[in-house]
């Protein structure tokens, strides 16, 4: 809207030759236009009964398998957004919305995509039989559930914390609940929204490969996409079209960087709340061009002007008929109604789920998934450590060095974002070919793609210390384990520890596909947690499944409680100067 | 500006407001407020911090209810923010997300205005306020003093009848608020603006007299209206002037003696253990008595005259000098301050000994410091926890106030070597070199 805005006051009119610039600009909006359209046009294509799509393992395929993979992580955007808006709202405008939506969207955070992935499929499946809409929308729905809960956290921690002030001045100005929205609550979202998107991203692109080729007991799901281009070559033991994939990938995740969230951090630049002018403003080549581009600011200008108008449209809610308001209901009836309400709903599930459970589950398998769940707690803490040990001394290294972390920055997260599970065939290769022990050499896979997040989180702190702190550190001669002690380690922590916790979220996420891995026949299972969740998928044992990922659910609300959350606290604690 | 003084435009009628503690009892912050503002009057509200004034501008704006009592807008009971009043805050609450044209225009929002109109109405009044040239610019590329004037033209777009002013001036630095309220007042008196009545809400006194008609005093703890000073000199005033100062002073002296009341009625509760103390450093302090002691105060200065010398506002400099006051090393008295004699002897000791004098005075003066010391030295292990001290003064003081309060003795505390204070742990201690 922003471009639109400055046509408008007339002040900043160019002239509206056609350039260079337009063309490129147009070319790129016809073609993802098009792009998009046929992607969608193929996933809604009727499928013949009972038959998958044959996947080709020519990588003259690729491109358009790539383009699949990226339309379901579109819409799956689509959705979380749509979620985040329609899910958060409530949450931080009513107390009793809260205390139900925010423990529940706690909870859902903990719980491993991947493992719930057989019952959304067959859900889905049986949703829409016969077309391939059924498995596409368990994909987009596995995409969705891994980005969804942190985005729509982000929105409700923005919501609570609306500046008194400007809350006040649009009270005062009176306006609707849809103008407030537009116009207050979304702008002042914007920045964490979008680092929160982003972030899901990068999550994303793992759960969406995994998707797009599983197998529920008897029921079979190719979806065409680099996902299954890799289960097919990983079954024809196609080390070559394994390197194939790896190159789609690498330059999808290249172009969606440049193409979508380059402009959008560049574009919500504007929302950040703080009045001072920024050190580095982001710039994005994409947004230069279409804001210099005059042709498609004219084009745009109607959609501007159409969307600043629907923002600014009231749509106020009838109010409440004078008499209604009077007698308002007391707040401790409705209090009692309402937790009555959430007990008996409580109870109700509860009961359910012992109906469910009581037949099929015994006490033995929850100790043996438990016993299995500590095997894999044990890996994810070894990992950590492990990754802590090797990337925070490096990081500070490299943050310290700002020319350095300019050139490693951009490649660290480009590897966060990477879906590791297209490297998982080139591990198992070499475990294969080297016989190597796999209850220890498989578990490095579950942190190979999370441990980036410790990465370049140390690096940004370790390029926003001080450099008054490092420079007294200097002329004090604090020097060796001192200086590491004292003065950087404390410097990165809060930093290091928002990366620890995506890091080791994202391993217990991993374990489900790491644990358990194929080369063409040869089956390879390092037991823990995930082997035995991704055991009980393959055989369909939904009841075993679902005590897999309520067991993998405790253990990781439990890590968060009692290990990162009590350093999250410490860490915002300590930092503090005033 | 002629008025007809008998048609209010906004009237308030034993206005009573009171917060939830967490114990749930009511906490006070307005009781008995009656005040009618008339059609071509600024009326001022001048208090201290805690004296509810801010709660009463946003009463009047319809904002926040009243706990009880009346507010009628132009003959009409006010039941939330109305057409007719507008609000310029203290911290500007502009949208930075929005340029300062769109800044402007989101005050029309509400009205459903076509888009040409709702453009020119906002043109004319950027045009008014003085922002030409500035209207495609974001807030943040613009100086304080510039954001207020958006703060202003926002208000005026929706041609207010009623103007409700926070502290409007009081994040601007002293020549940037000056040119401001000259600004303003040059509209004001040549009347091109729709508004017929102006709240302003302040802890300047200067600006008050500079800006009001009348001003209205409020007292703390709970706020009430403690006096009433209409300001008849003819604009534009001059600071200069005699009559101009024989008001400022006035105003010392009332607000010196609301102090001192305070300040006794509060140590007469509780054995003055819940005194309410706000945090002022002890270099502060120590800064003041020795500006104070010497030349040419001597020990004795007005507070007028004082706090212009020294650049302090009255907030500032009421802090301070009620510190001493508490701590007895100085006295409050129609709008003068006097150092004691234990306030000279600090003025002249090292460091050493005016730790020992601050530590005496800190016991005598202070209760909850020697309750402190006291419970100390009566536990095992002379140790107690924050929170008991915290959960006592939150009986009686707002959570603000009694965070502050404990912050204000630990400090106090510290400095004197009373006890020791551990924040990681929450914890106070005695050392034994100090027991």
């Amino acid at each position: 809207m922003e471009q639109h805005a400055e046509v408008l006051i007339g002040g900043e009119w160019r002239q509206s030759h056609p350039s260079w610039r337009d063309a490129i600009a147009t070319l790129l909006v016809l073609a993802i236009v098009i792009l998009l359209g046929s992607g969608a046009h193929q996933m809604l294509a009727p499928l013949v009964a009972n038959r998958q799509p044959r996947i080709s393992l020519s990588p003259s395929a690729l491109p358009v398998y790539a383009l699949r993979t990226t339309m379901r992580m579109l819409a799956a955007l689509v959705a979380s957004l749509i979620f985040t808006f329609t899910y958060a709202t409530p949450a931080a405008k009513s107390r009793r919305a809260e205390m139900v939506l925010i423990p529940l969207l706690d909870v859902l955070q903990s719980v491993p995509v991947l493992g719930y992935l057989s019952f959304t499929v067959v859900f889905f499946v049986s949703l829409f039989p016969g077309t391939p809409l059924g498995p596409e929308l368990a994909a987009v729905f596995a995409i969705f559930t891994a980005q969804a809960w942190n985005m729509a956290f982000s929105f409700y921690q923005s919501l609570i914390t609306i500046p008194t002030d400007l809350n006040e001045a649009s009270r005062s100005f009176r306006f609707s609940g849809w103008q407030r929205f537009w116009r207050l609550e979304v702008p002042f979202a914007m920045p964490g929204l979008i680092w929160n998107m982003m972030m899901s991203m990068s999550g994303g692109w793992f759960f969406v490969v995994a998707s797009e080729a599983i197998s529920v007991g008897n029921i079979q799901i190719t979806l065409p996409g680099i996902g299954s281009y890799v289960a097919l070559a990983i079954q024809q033991r196609n080390l070559a079209g394994v390197g194939w994939a790896i190159v789609a990938m690498t330059i999808v995740i290249l172009i969606y960087d440049q193409l979508l969230f380059r402009p959008l951090v560049a574009w919500a630049d504007k929302f950040r709340f703080e009045q001072t002018a920024p050190q580095v403003v982001p710039r994005s080549w994409v947004l230069d061009l279409f804001r210099g581009a005059g042709s498609l600011r004219l084009l745009g200008e109607p959609l501007g002007r159409a969307m600043q108008g629907a923002a600014r449209a009231r749509l106020a809610l009838p109010r409440r008929p004078g008499w209604l308001r009077r007698f308002p209901a007391p707040r401790r009836a409705e209090d009692v109604v309402w937790f009555g309400f959430l007990l008996a709903s409580l109870a109700y599930v509860g009961w359910k789920l012992v109906q469910f459970a009581k037949p099929e589950l015994s006490w033995g398998d929850v100790s043996i998934a438990a016993s299995n769940g500590v095997l894999t707690l044990l890996r994810v803490v070894i990992l950590i450590a492990l990754a802590t040990v090797i990337w925070v001394p490096i990081g500070v290294g490299v943050g310290l060095r700002p020319k350095l972390a300019e050139k490693v920055q951009p490649i660290a997260q480009f590897l966060a974002a990477f879906p590791a599970n297209l490297l998982f065939p080139v591990a198992v290769f070499l475990i294969v070919k080297f016989a190597l022990a796999p209850k220890i050499w498989l578990s490095p896979l579950m942190i190979l793609g999370t441990q980036w997040y410790i990465l370049f989180n140390v690096i940004a702190g370790a390029s926003a210390f001080p450099s008054d702190f490092r420079e007294a550190a200097v002329s004090f001669r604090i020097r060796g384990w001192r200086w590491w002690r004292q003065v950087m380690l404390p410097g990165v922590f809060p930093y290091y520890v928002t990366g620890a916790i995506t890091a080791s979220g994202g391993a217990w996420n991993a374990s489900i596909v790491s644990e358990a891995v194929s080369w063409g026949p040869t089956k390879l299972s390092g037991s823990g947690l995930g082997a035995y969740i991704a055991r009980m998928t393959e055989a369909g044992d939904y009841p075993r499944i679902a005590l897999g990922v309520a067991v993998m659910s405790v253990f990781v609300i439990a890590m968060n409680r009692l290990l990162w959350r009590p350093l999250y606290a410490f860490a915002e604690r300590r930092t503090r100067l005033d | 500006m002629a008025a007809k003084a008998d048609s209010p435009i906004i009237e308030m009628c034993k206005v009573y407001k009171a917060f939830a503690r967490p114990s749930g009892q009511p906490l006070p912050v307005l009781t008995d407020i009656s005040l009618s503002l008339r059609e071509g009057e600024i009326l001022g509200l001048l208090g201290r911090s805690g004296s509810g004034k801010s709660t009463l501008l946003r009463i009047a704006g319809g904002l926040i209810k009243p706990t009880s009592g009346e507010v009628v807008y132009r003959g009409k009971p006010l039941s939330g923010p109305t057409k007719g009043i507008a609000v310029v805050f203290q911290s500007f609450a502009l949208f930075p997300w929005l340029t300062v044209l769109e800044n402007v225009e989101a005050g029309l929002d509400a009205l459903g205005l076509a888009h040409d109109e709702a453009r020119r109405r906002a043109m004319s009044a950027i045009d008014l306020i003085g922002l030409d040239g500035f209207q495609s610019a974001y807030p943040r590329e613009l100086s304080g003093g510039m954001r207020q004037r958006v703060g202003f033209a926002r208000a005026i777009v929706i041609q207010p009848v009623l103007l409700l002013m926070d502290e409007p001036f009081s994040a601007l630095d002293v020549l940037t608020a000056e040119t401001l309220r000259t600004d303003f007042l040059d509209l004001w008196i040549e009347r091109q603006l729709p508004t017929k009545s102006v709240l302003l809400v302040t802890h300047n006194i200067e600006e008050a007299v500079m800006m009001c008609d009348r001003i209205l005093v409020l007292s703390s703890n709970p706020g009430r209206i403690a006096a009433e000073i209409p300001v008849s000199l003819p604009h534009p005033r001059n600071r200069l002037d005699a009559e101009f100062h024989s008001i400022v002073d006035e105003f010392y002296s009332i607000l010196t003696s609301r102090a001192t009341e305070s300040i006794g009625a509060q140590s007469q509760i509780h054995g003055g253990l819940v005194q309410p103390l706000r945090p002022v450093s002890i270099n502060r302090l120590g800064g003041f008595i020795e500006a104070l002691a010497s030349s040419p105060y001597q020990g004795h200065a007005e507070l007028a005259r004082i706090a212009r010398a020294l650049a302090l506002d009255i907030r500032d400099l009421f802090l301070i000098a009620e510190a001493l006051h508490i701590l007895e090393f100085a006295e409050l008295k129609d709008g003068a301050i006097k150092l004691t004699a234990a306030g000279r002897v600090f003025a002249q000791s090292g460091t050493e000994e005016r730790k020992r004098l601050f530590s005496e005075h800190l016991l005598r003066f202070v209760p909850l410091a020697a309750h402190i010391r006291h419970v100390l030295s009566e536990r095992e292990g002379r140790l107690a926890p924050r929170i008991r001290f915290e959960s006592e003064l939150e009986d009686h003081l707002n959570p603000d106030d009694a965070e502050n309060t404990l912050r204000t003795v630990i400090g106090w505390g510290r400095y004197a070597e009373l006890f020791v204070y551990d924040d990681k742990t929450q914890m106070f201690s005695v050392n034994s070199s100090a027991g």
